[in-house]
């Protein structure tokens, strides 16, 4: 697997140095323990809203720092959950005095480091609520599983979120409306290819020329099962069928609707999803309000895509639509 | 042979655990690739030359401290889900070893007793649930019931009942975890985080043997 790296030990490492180098004035990096900070935080008064997870999704999460999204982004090894001594520094580096929010995605290793972090952050006295969120369809949620994964709801949560935390609301606020973004956000991805971890060196799993993978996360971990390849028109309606039917939306409702790319699909195609998964919410009543179409949280190289669907509500429409300025999201600011 | 472990033995036990983990890292990210996400062999290599490093650098003075460092180390330097794991277990032993010079065969099933049970409260995972509880249990039970055994055949005894652990791990659906996603498909493969509790204790074992 050809890979533009100098070595698989200094890939996290150096893709931060490179991020500090190109942003200065949006973010600053700090090593040792590694976090992704707003430039100008601690921001008196308002709630710090910090993530993390394991690197290799990028933009997601350190390019999601700036003013009106998160306050700091914990980065892991690639695809390993970063660890509680990251989560405490930059829960210290971003505390205004109004308490911070941990927003995790729902892997075993996420979940039980933050957990860590937030006792610690307790201990020192830090007021830390924690929400975890956990919308991938493809996942049973029984007693059986470690719950549904986390996935690319994150990324709207993290948005919106951002957005009421620099309007000045409360941190039960904040919280509370991440958990309402969380309860009405549903995702559902597939997967062309698999990738490769720079220090595994091989693809995760191999795929056939003519086959794809559905149901998959965003850690090259095979998905629900695998299927002849098929159009894009096809493979939108096998993603939006169980997104639509598990929550279940509605006609008339309003929702956002994300199509996201793993890494390796161009944006041509991601187009080309996203009017066939459109023309689908349409037909199923629900009003497409507000979208976004990119790769925001890849699984490094692979090819594929994921959707997304958002019941908005008016908060959530108004913090969606307020400015933002990070290395991967801008907008009115 | 000795009966019981001080510092300096519990310290060349970690450094060939480093050893091992460095020598197995690729075969333990192989299992994770086939039901995981292909970082636990690199994420405990990561971890235990941390651990290495901080024991040769600032020996500690006890047991207790000891297996502080231990744990403290891991949880900052291994992440995912075995880093707080193993970590919990280490600061869990620090308690049950504090005001012991040195660790009979007793005393190191108290100690073990205690790590499995905080990784039991902060993974919340049962036997049978393919997961490293499924190595430590019967490691646990095996070295309770040879205490009175000398200790190198007590840690002996509790190397192989981890390993016959880890090998019946195969067969299960995952629970727990990241594999927990696989459903079915996660059968017929060996668990990792067991597969490295197994090289952990069977390091344990060479030590004590001598
Ligand atoms: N809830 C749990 N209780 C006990 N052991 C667990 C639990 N979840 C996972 N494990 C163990 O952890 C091992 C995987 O560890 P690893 O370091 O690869 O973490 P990971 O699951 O990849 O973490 P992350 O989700 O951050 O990527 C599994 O093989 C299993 O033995
Ligand atoms: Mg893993």
């Amino acid at each position: 697997m050809k890979k533009l790296i100098n070595a698989p030990e200094a890939v996290v490492a150096e893709a931060l140095a490179g991020m500090a180098a190109a942003h200065p004035g949006l973010i600053r990096v700090q090593t040792d323990p590694a976090f992704v900070v707003r430039a100008d935080a601690p921001v008196r008064g308002k709630v710090g809203l910090v993530s993390g997870g394991g690197s290799g999704h990028e933009p997601m999460h350190g390019g999601f720092v700036g003013r009106g999204m998160l306050d700091a982004a914990c980065p892991g090894a690639v695809f390993t959950s970063p660890t509680p001594d990251q989560m405490l520094a930059a829960a210290k580096a971003v505390d205004g005095g109004a308490g911070i929010l941990f927003i995790v995605k729902n892997y075993t290793g996420d979940v039980m480091n933050f957990e860590m972090a937030a006792e610690l952050a307790a201990a020192e006295g830090l007021t830390v609520d924690s929400v975890v969120i956990d919308d991938d369809v493809a996942v049973k949620d029984s007693l059986y599983t470690a719950g549904r994964r986390g996935v690319a709801t994150t990324v709207l949560a993290e948005k919106i979120c951002g957005g009421a935390a620099e309007a000045g609301q409360p941190l039960a606020a904040v919280a509370d409306l991440c958990r309402r973004v969380n309860a009405n956000g549903r995702s559902m991805g597939m997967a062309l290819t698999a990738c490769t971890v720079p220090h595994a060196g091989k693809p995760s799993f191999t795929l056939a020329d003519d086959e794809m993978e559905i149901g998959i996360g965003i850690h090259g971990e095979p998905g629900r099962r695998r299927v002849p390849l098929e159009p894009a028109d096809r493979v939108a309606e096998m993603l939006m069928e169980p997104v639509i039917e598990d929550l279940p939306f509605g006609a008339g409702d309003e929702v956002l609707l994300f199509v996201n790319g793993m890494g390796g699909t161009p944006l041509i195609e991601l187009y080309v999803l996203y009017r066939k998964a459109h023309e689908i919410a349409e037909r199923h009543g629900l009003k497409v309000v507000r979208n976004l179409v990119g790769s925001y949280i890849t699984s490094l190289e692979m090819a594929g895509a994921s959707i997304t669907l958002l019941r908005l509500d008016a908060d959530m429409i108004r913090y969606w639509d307020a400015p933002v300025l990070t290395p991967a999201l801008r907008w009115g600011a | 042979m000795t009966d019981s472990l001080d510092v300096a033995a519990l310290t060349a036990w970690l450094d060939r655990a480093a050893a091992v983990l460095e020598r197995e890292k690729a075969r333990l990210t192989e299992l994770d690739a086939a039901i995981g996400d292909s970082d636990h062999g690199v994420n405990m290599a990561r971890g235990f030359s941390a651990v290495a490093a901080k024991l040769a650098g600032a020996p500690p003075a006890d047991p207790a401290a000891l297996f502080k460092t231990v744990g403290m180390t891991l949880i900052s330097t291994v992440g995912g889900a075995a880093g707080p794991l193993y970590g919990t277990l280490f600061l869990q032993a620090a308690g049950k070893a504090t005001g012991k010079p040195t660790l009979d065969a007793p005393a190191l099933a108290e100690c073990l007793k205690a790590g499995l049970a905080g990784i039991v409260q902060r993974g919340k995972a049962e036997p049978g649930d393919k997961t490293m509880v499924d190595a430590l249990g019967p490691a646990v039970a095996a070295l309770d019931a040879a205490a009175g055994a000398p200790l190198p055949q007590a840690l002996a005894a509790a190397a192989a009942a981890a390993e016959a652990g880890m090998a019946a791990t195969i067969p299960l659906v995952a629970r727990k975890g990241r594999a927990s996603y696989l459903g079915e498909r996660s059968a017929g493969h060996q668990d990792p985080g067991a597969t490295s509790s197994f090289l952990l204790l069977k390091a344990l074992a060479d030590t004590a043997a001598g």
